[in-house]
């Protein structure tokens, strides 16, 4: 099994897999408490619009991807509350942004495999260039993170008191919008457009169920990703079987399981974190 | 000796674990107009869907117009609360009103004259016919209630049962429902069931009050219901009755 | 440029395409009514898991898409309403459903054109068999529909009242969701189950935003579905480029054009 390591794909995979992982993790439990699940999904298919549009200016996907998410997330950012209970217009946008991607990919590929990989992850055909971008931009959103992290969590529990108490709630979730623009980037080169919720939700969604302490879900948030990252990974490996597969499944399958589990265990545990006006 | 419309003996309700109902007992006569008070949770609302077949109760029994309650009776006419409704949606006043008349039926409304006559007549009873053509996300909420209203009686109703037609109206547009379904129940001779939460503004046109409260019931005159006495008894702890420039007011109560 | 009508291919996409447009647009507007777009979203990616199972087994996707597509929609009608506030709990269930779907297809030898297809509709390449079942299950649902229009409507509108007015609305919630199924069915022939929305929802809601009469909405949107789909495959033809991007284009264009229009409209009923 070890010498699967000696191939420089395999290594690549793993690097960027877990980088990628941790901050989904990070980025998901934040997302989970802000209530912002439909804003990622949306931000995701963007960015399958923006994975294929890159080719048109000679772009490589990944590139395109991030600038095309950002861009989106800002305007997200920009329009705030006003996205809420639209459900029909971000349907409508979303389905536009998936259109418009198809028509590119047709442009400049007759090979439906290359939209099978943006669509469903390309972690094992990682190149160098783009390791070195997710790495780049996965270390600096994570940086970001740590500076933000304590605005950003009491902003995201009580929005209200936060901005009595002078945090800048606005402008932070702004920022956050970015952030979450750039983490769904990475994730879709590992899993793909369409199971962006197995890296970014499940494992953070899991760990609240667990425990109420945002440090505590958090680290068990990151815990269970790398699981399931590098159980997908080897499975898919061992199997010949697609990656994201077995990542989606075994995030989706423990979601599913630990939750009425930790219910049945200790009920008062699960007490939702007030969100205050966060909702999306 | 007026007609007995409704009549409950021993009624009692048991939802899940919760008591809501026990042992009531009382006579609605043909026309009266009823109000029904209570704090939240009385079993209010209960008490109208017991009434249409929506619930069933526990023990006792329910006779209404002589029989049992059914679902689909075209008997009884019932406006719950009007909602917030999304500004956008494609239903016209006419449209709504329309429901009353053959919403139930299978297949879709053939345009005809009688029908479009008929649907006209009850927006014109309820003062709405010149917003017919409105759609209903754009009327305002004293609007709703009048085509809920309209709705509802347009199947020529013995009873109506009308679950907090007043609320989140303010005083003035109150006033005004009020007046319009006291005026309807008379030409009608139908007999009316208002749940609300402050009777003051029903005073003028109600014969009887209905309070209840911690299960149980008590039904006759404003003056003679609402009593520091008699609504303590029912709560089983002190509670106090203020009667000033013609108004009632239950003191630490909802009333 | 018009002899590409000759063909039949050409033919029976329009056929089919102009029976899912007309089933989408009355299934849309009742979506709309009763708040269950998401329903329609759902439904359509648990079917791609069916049709990649159907693929893997060497069965026409559209009998996978059918049989998980109703079983879910059966599904979401019991659970009822508790559904719509877990947008983790659905998201989660649809990434099952999706990470599936990719399994089954993986194992199939040609299995990036399948997915392809399936995620984007191939309604150029439909054939005369699949016009037919179109066809049949097309009006079998619009048969329905007809008949349980009012007290659909009605307790689509107020299912409490509805209720005591006799009508049995939960078990019409739940026809109506298999209705929904069979109609995402058809629709990802046309437009494929990752843009479902452009026909399901785009025609009704555009045409709600004009009308604001229930029947004379439900025809608008008809149209602007048929139009939609047909101009779509026209132009597909001529310049072999994806059928489901020019319907999302014309979809999305009309949407934000009626949207802006909209205020104007509004004069009318000051």
């Amino acid at each position: 099994m070890l010498e699967l390591f000696n191939h420089q794909f395999i290594q690549y995979a793993f690097i960027a897999g877990t980088l990628i992982t941790i901050i989904c993790a990070i980025v998901g439990y934040f997302v989970v408490l802000r209530a912002q699940a439909f804003a990622a999904e949306s931000l995701s298919c963007v960015g399958f619009t923006g994975a294929t549009g890159a080719a048109i200016f000679g772009l490589s996907s990944l590139v395109g991807t991030f600038l095309f998410t950002i861009i989106v997330a800002l305007g997200f950012g920009a329009f705030g509350k006003r996205i809420k209970g639209r459900d029909i217009e971000i349907g409508m946008v979303l389905s536009f942004a998936l259109g418009l991607g198809v028509f590119f990919l047709k442009l400049y590929t007759t090979n439906a495999t290359e939209a099978v990989g943006i669509l469903f992850g390309s972690i094992l055909s990682v190149t160098t260039n783009d390791l070195y971008l997710s790495l780049f931009t996965g270390i600096a959103a994570l940086f970001t993170l740590t500076i933000i992290f304590r605005p950003l969590l009491f902003a995201s529990i009580d929005p209200e008191v936060a901005e009595a108490r002078g945090v800048p709630v606005t402008l932070l979730g702004i920022i956050f919008m970015v952030l979450l623009g750039v983490t769904i980037a990475e994730a879709i080169l590992v899993v793909g457009v369409l199971l962006v919720f197995a890296l970014l939700i499940a494992p953070a969604a899991t760990a609240q169920h667990m425990s109420n302490r945002p440090v505590t879900s958090i680290l068990l948030s990151v815990a269970l990703g790398l699981g399931f990252t590098w159980g997908g990974m080897l499975l898919g490996l061992f199997f010949h079987v697609p990656v994201s597969f077995f990542i989606a499944t075994l995030a989706a399958l423990s979601y599913l399981v630990a939750v009425p589990l930790f219910h049945l265990v200790s009920p008062h545990l699960y007490s939702p974190l007030p969100h205050g006006g966060m909702e999306q | 000796m007026q007609k007995s419309i409704i009549d409950l003996q021993h009624l009692q309700l048991i939802l899940g674990n919760r008591t809501i109902l026990q042992d009531i007992n009382l006579t609605i006569h043909e026309g009266e107009f009823i109000a029904i008070l209570g704090p939240n949770g009385a079993g209010k609302s209960t008490l109208l869907k017991l009434l249409l077949g929506l619930y069933k109760p526990t023990s006792g029994s329910i006779q209404i117009l002589g029989k049992s309650p059914k679902k689909g009776n075209n008997e009884i006419g019932y406006a719950p609360q009007h909602r917030t409704l999304e500004a956008d949606l494609a239903l016209r006043a006419r449209d709504v009103v329309g429901f009353g008349l053959d919403g139930n039926k299978w297949g879709i409304s053939m345009p005809n004259d009688h029908r479009t006559k008929s649907i006209n007549n009850a927006l014109k009873e309820v003062d709405m016919l010149h917003l017919a053509d409105m759609p209903v996300g754009k009327l305002s909420g004293g609007e709703q209630q009048r085509l809920l209203i309209a709705q509802a009686l347009l199947t020529n109703p013995k009873i109506l049962l009308l679950d907090e037609p007043l609320s989140n109206l303010d005083i003035s547009h109150a006033q005004a429902i009020v007046t319009l379904i006291t005026k309807i129940a008379r030409s009608r001779n139908i007999t009316v069931l208002l749940v609300t939460h402050d009777v003051n503004p029903l005073l003028s046109s109600i014969n009887n009050v209905l309070y209840m409260a911690n299960t149980r019931s008590a039904i006759g005159k404003p003056e003679e219901v609402i009593t520091s006495k008699q609504l303590s008894e029912l709560y089983g702890s002190p509670v106090e009755v203020v009667t000033t420039k013609g108004r009632i007011f239950v003191i630490g109560q909802d009333l | 440029m018009f002899d590409v009508l000759q063909y039949s291919f050409i033919q029976n996409a329009f056929l089919a395409s102009f029976l899912v447009a007309i089933i989408a647009a009355v299934v849309g507007y009742f979506l709309l009514i009763r708040g269950l777009t998401f329903a329609g979203h759902a439904l359509s990616h648990i079917g791609f898991a069916g049709a990649a199972g159907a693929v893997l087994i060497g069965v026409d996707p559209v009998v996978g898409l059918l049989v998980f597509t109703i079983a879910a929609g059966v599904g979401i009608g019991i659970l009822g309403r508790v559904l719509k506030e877990r947008d983790v709990t659905i998201g989660i269930f649809l990434t099952l459903a999706l990470a599936f779907g990719i399994l089954f297809l993986f194992l199939y030898r040609g299995y990036a054109e399948q997915a392809y297809s399936i995620l984007f509709g191939t309604i150029l390449g439909i054939s005369t068999l699949n016009v037919i079942i179109t066809a049949i299950f097309s009006f079998i649902v619009l048969g329905v529909l007809l008949f349980l229009f009012r007290p659909l409507l009605f307790s689509s509108f107020d299912p409490e009242v509805a209720e005591a007015r006799g009508i049995p609305v939960k078990a019409l919630g739940i026809l109506f969701l298999i209705l929904v199924a069979i109609t995402v069915s058809m629709s990802v022939q046309v437009v494929g189950v990752l843009l479902i929305f452009t026909l399901l929802v785009g025609p009704a809601a555009t045409a709600m935003r004009i009308v604001k009469n229930p029947y004379l909405a439900i025809g608008i949107a008809m149209l602007l579905g048929i139009i939609y789909s047909w101009v779509g495959i026209f132009i597909a033809a001529l310049t072999n480029l994806p059928v489901s991007f020019f319907i999302a284009t014309l979809s999305f264009g009309t949407y934000i054009i009626v949207r802006m229009v909209e205020p104007f409209l509004q004069k009318h009923y000051a």
